[in-house]
């Protein structure tokens, strides 16, 4: 056994690391079209003293250390590009706490989306938190180092909006919390100082995040989907900004799809709203079908397709069996609202000049504030020509997203990039510094976001 | 083999590695894949075999002692399937399956499993004890030899030698006496299932326990088996009619609960206990048997059943599947999956906790003992609890 193995060993445990190439093949590849790169242990630790030591030990060793939650961010985010330790943080899994009076949950970062939804439904029924539409073994504190969003982005915004407070492990090994839980034992917010803004998003490249405070919100007893759809692109801003206005949608989703071939050029608006009593269900259902939308039914502009009670959990790995090939990425943007029709005709013509059926989504985030909006390319995981097609279809999106004044979130590498040579020189080079401070020996996730 | 040869070519590519192959029915955590709540690597997840399994087919990686550990750690017990979203998840066990298929023809399978094997072969059994003492379970208990009766009850190789899943099978064979069941054992003329040998993958030596237990069968007439081991019951059930073996094949559990519908058993007492069921793989996610059990349990006076958090569909294994009974590939930390159910078990406030397999029998009986339980919960077979609840206790 090699001196870091043996390191690493002793502070996880012999069953947690591995520098076996079974282990290493499978955490050299994202799910997306990434190349894989190997990295040279596998490690998953248990605490947070144990990510301590691990990153001590990447310090003297000067080795990368790339965290991983549910690895399901499809851009690559945590392939090993430089090798080093893959930190599988999937087995700090504990829900340590949920305080029904401040609305909050403390977890451990490798809590899933799943394992918390199932948990509110169970112990805290009146509480929710913003289930994004990753797979549900996507984890908590992967979503938060993303930015990403969930099924609350239209109320409350993005899920790293959502955040009472981090336990960071910062780079060079020290622990720090930021928020209330920095001076007292309250998770209760991440705000004032000393909230200092530098993990989340960051993809993992500025330190470890240990343990989330989570935001949670007020779950309605009854909650379900409404669905609307259009014929004209065009209609879905102003369909958004109208139904934004109401304030009593929980998720607003546009989308559109080649497949099935009946609904392709259709835009499906879907809304979900909750009640906790039929009547209250029944005044939002009146407001958003009848007054809000009303207008396009009755000018023969749009239909209501009905409302379905329930919240299914999202299932977007089908995605990846469209092509019966296994794999699927999109590059999702955050874009102005109003970009919706040009989103959508552009980003068709991409898959359509790429053979492959196309899939745009916007999801509301703010009240029209912005949208994230994918442009999603199936491909075929044992055919190498689909791959390169899927991979030349998202580096165009990239380019379009920027195009059309949009900025890309989570990108992978060329997306990256992309951002970079756009950014303001000066912010450019605070991040550079900041970077540099807190990552000495740049260990963290390195080839990511890294300033020239 | 290469990959062009593999039965599934056309689908392996398929999996996305989502995940969701690890979760039970409830979401609660993402234990439900036996060999991942042990080791918590994405290797050992469904999807990591899966995708293992082609980089193996492909000549990414070479076979190794590891990769065969990781594809025999796979327990066979189909929460996968259960769990996975896409159209090709009724493949998956068979899939991996397919891969210890290739090994075995290569020569690759671990030591552990070799010997396995080759003990089944030689002796009928995995453990490698004589063939003749195979019937020594039977003691002084009166249980008869078949001759003709109704009922064949086939006990199988862990009931047959294992000194615990023993006392369950003389314990049910006095409760069918007690009921007037005509019915009569092989003792040291039956042979090994071939369930486990069959999801270890080698085909040659399960068509032949098939092909010869089936014979045998019809040698001596039978029509109607009766087993204790659910993965018999599993087996007999769905892979003998390949073999041209159609036989009325029954789990004791289906058996009993007629048998105490009819009024053939009759209970001379109650059991004051809260008792929590644990669902074996092989009758449960295999047969889609979960409400027999639960009906004898809750026909009990006394007996409050109460759930784990997942049951059922969503049952978390208890390891013992696809061999790891013998070849132990789970074993050795608090995260074995017997320990954590054992763990799920107390956690219910129950002071037994039921089982219908003597596997699950004897992985969760260890499981309690190494959980420091002993005392505070006992695993009882649910023919045992009849037995007690009819005074042969």
């Amino acid at each position: 056994m090699d001196n870091v193995k043996k390191a690493l060993a002793e502070i996880v445990g012999e069953d947690h690391v591995s520098a076996e190439p079974e282990e290493l093949y499978i955490y050299s590849y994202d799910l997306g079209t990434t190349e894989p790169h190997r990295p040279d242990y596998a490690v998953a630790p248990r605490t947070t003293e144990e990510v301590q030591g691990i990153v001590k030990l990447a310090n003297k060793e000067k080795i990368p250390v790339v965290p991983l939650g549910g690895g399901l961010s499809l851009a690559g985010l945590a392939v090993p590009l430089r090798g080093g330790i893959a930190l599988d943080l999937k087995r700090m899994d504990t829900i340590i706490e949920v305080n029904e009076k401040a609305r909050y949950a403390l977890v451990e970062c490798g809590v899933s989306q799943a394992q918390m939804c199932s948990y509110l439904e169970r112990y805290h029924p009146t509480l929710t938190h913003s289930e994004p539409g990753a797979p549900g073994p996507a984890t908590i504190g992967g979503n938060v180092a993303i930015h990403g969003q969930g099924d609350l982005a239209q109320p409350y915004g993005f899920s790293s909006d959502m955040i009472n407070g981090l336990e960071i492990v910062l780079p060079t090994g020290e622990v720090c919390r930021f928020g209330s839980c920095s001076i007292s034992a309250g998770w209760f917010t991440l705000h004032p100082l000393p909230d200092l803004g530098l993990f989340l998003g960051w993809s993992g490249t500025t330190g470890i995040i240990t343990k989330v405070s989570l935001r949670l919100f007020p779950c309605k007893r009854i909650r379900g989907t409404g669905q609307f759809v259009v014929e004209d692109e065009e209609l879905v801003p102003e369909v958004m900004h109208k139904l934004t206005h109401t304030q009593m949608a929980e998720d607003i989703i546009a989308y559109s799809q080649a497949i099935p071939p009946f609904t392709s050029g259709l835009h499906h608006i879907t809304i979900n709203i909750g009640g906790d009593s039929e009547e209250e269900l029944e005044f939002k259902q009146k407001l958003l079908w009848d007054d809000t939308l009303g207008e396009y039914i009755r000018r023969g502009d749009g239909g209501f397709l009905g409302f379905r009670r329930g919240l299914d959990r999202p299932v977007v790995a089908k995605t990846s069996d469209w092509r019966k090939g296994g794999g699927f990425e999109y590059v999702g943007a955050i874009m102005p609202v109003d970009t919706y029709p040009e989103c959508y005709r552009r980003g068709r013509e991409i898959s359509e000049r790429h053979d492959i059926p196309y899939t745009v989504l916007g999801r509301c985030i703010g009240m029209s504030h912005a949208m994230m909006f994918s442009w999603t390319y199936a491909f075929n995981r044992a055919d190498p020509e689909s791959i390169r097609q899927a991979r030349e279809a998202l580096h165009e999106s990239d380019d379009l997203a920027l195009e059309l004044g949009g900025t890309l979130w989570k990108p992978g590498l060329y997306g990256q990039k992309l951002v970079m040579e756009r950014m303001d020189s000066n912010t450019l080079e605070l991040m550079k510094k900041v970077k540099q401070l807190l990552d000495p020996n740049g260990i963290m996730n390195p080839g990511n976001w890294e300033v020239a | 083999m290469a990959l062009a040869e593999y039965k599934y070519k056309d689908i392996l590519h398929r999996c996305f590695r989502c995940g969701y192959c690890k979760f039970p029915t409830n979401w609660i955590d993402v234990n439900n894949c036996p060999a991942y709540a042990r080791f918590r690597m994405e290797s050992y997840s469904c999807g990591g075999r899966l995708w293992l399994t082609r980089a193996w087919l492909n000549g990414e990686i070479d076979w190794t002692d590891h990769l065969a550990q990781i594809m025999y750690s796979c327990t066979a017990c189909k929460n996968c399937e259960e769990k996975c979203p896409l159209r090709f998840n009724v493949d998956i066990v068979d899939m991996i399956r397919a891969t210890k298929s290739e090994m075995v023809e290569r020569g690759l399978i671990p030591s552990v499993v070799k010997e396995f094997l080759e003990n089944i072969q030689r002796q009928g059994n995995p453990y490698g004890k004589a063939r003749a003492k195979r019937g020594e379970w039977i003691g002084g208990t009166g249980i008869p030899q078949y001759e003709g009766q109704e009922f064949l009850y086939y006990v199988g190789c862990v009931g047959s030698y294992d000194t615990r899943a023993q006392e369950t099978a003389r314990t049910l064979g006095k409760v069918l006496i007690k009921a007037g069941l005509p019915f009569g054992v092989l003792g040291s003329e039956e042979n090994c299932d071939g369930n486990e040998v069959n999801t270890l993958g080698e085909e040659t030596l399960f068509e032949m326990l098939a092909e010869e237990n089936i014979q045998k069968f019809r040698d001596l007439g039978v029509t109607k088996i009766v087993t204790l081991s659910p993965h018999s019951y599993n087996t007999m059930k769905n892979d003998y009619p390949r073999f041209d073996g159609s036989f009325e094949v029954r789990h004791y559990t289906q058996l009993l609960r007629d048998l105490i519908t009819q009024g053939k058993l009759n209970f001379s007492g109650g059991l004051n206990a809260r008792v929590t069921y644990h669902d074996p793989c092989f009758l449960g996610r295999w047969n889609g048997e979960y409400d027999t059990p639960r009906q004898i349990l809750n026909s009990i006076p006394g007996i409050e059943l109460i759930e784990m958090e997942k049951n059922k569909t969503g049952a978390l294994c208890c390891g013992g599947g696809g061999g790891n009974f013998y070849t132990d590939f789970l074993a050795g930390s608090e995260s074995s999956p017997a320990r954590i159910r054992a763990r799920e078990a107390y956690a219910t406030g129950a002071s037994i906790l039921a089982v219908a397999c003597p596997n699950c029998m004897t992985m969760l009986e260890d499981a309690v003992k190494a959980e420091g339980l002993e005392g505070e919960l006992a695993v009882k077979d649910i023919s045992e609890i009849v037995a007690e609840v009819c005074g042969l206790a």
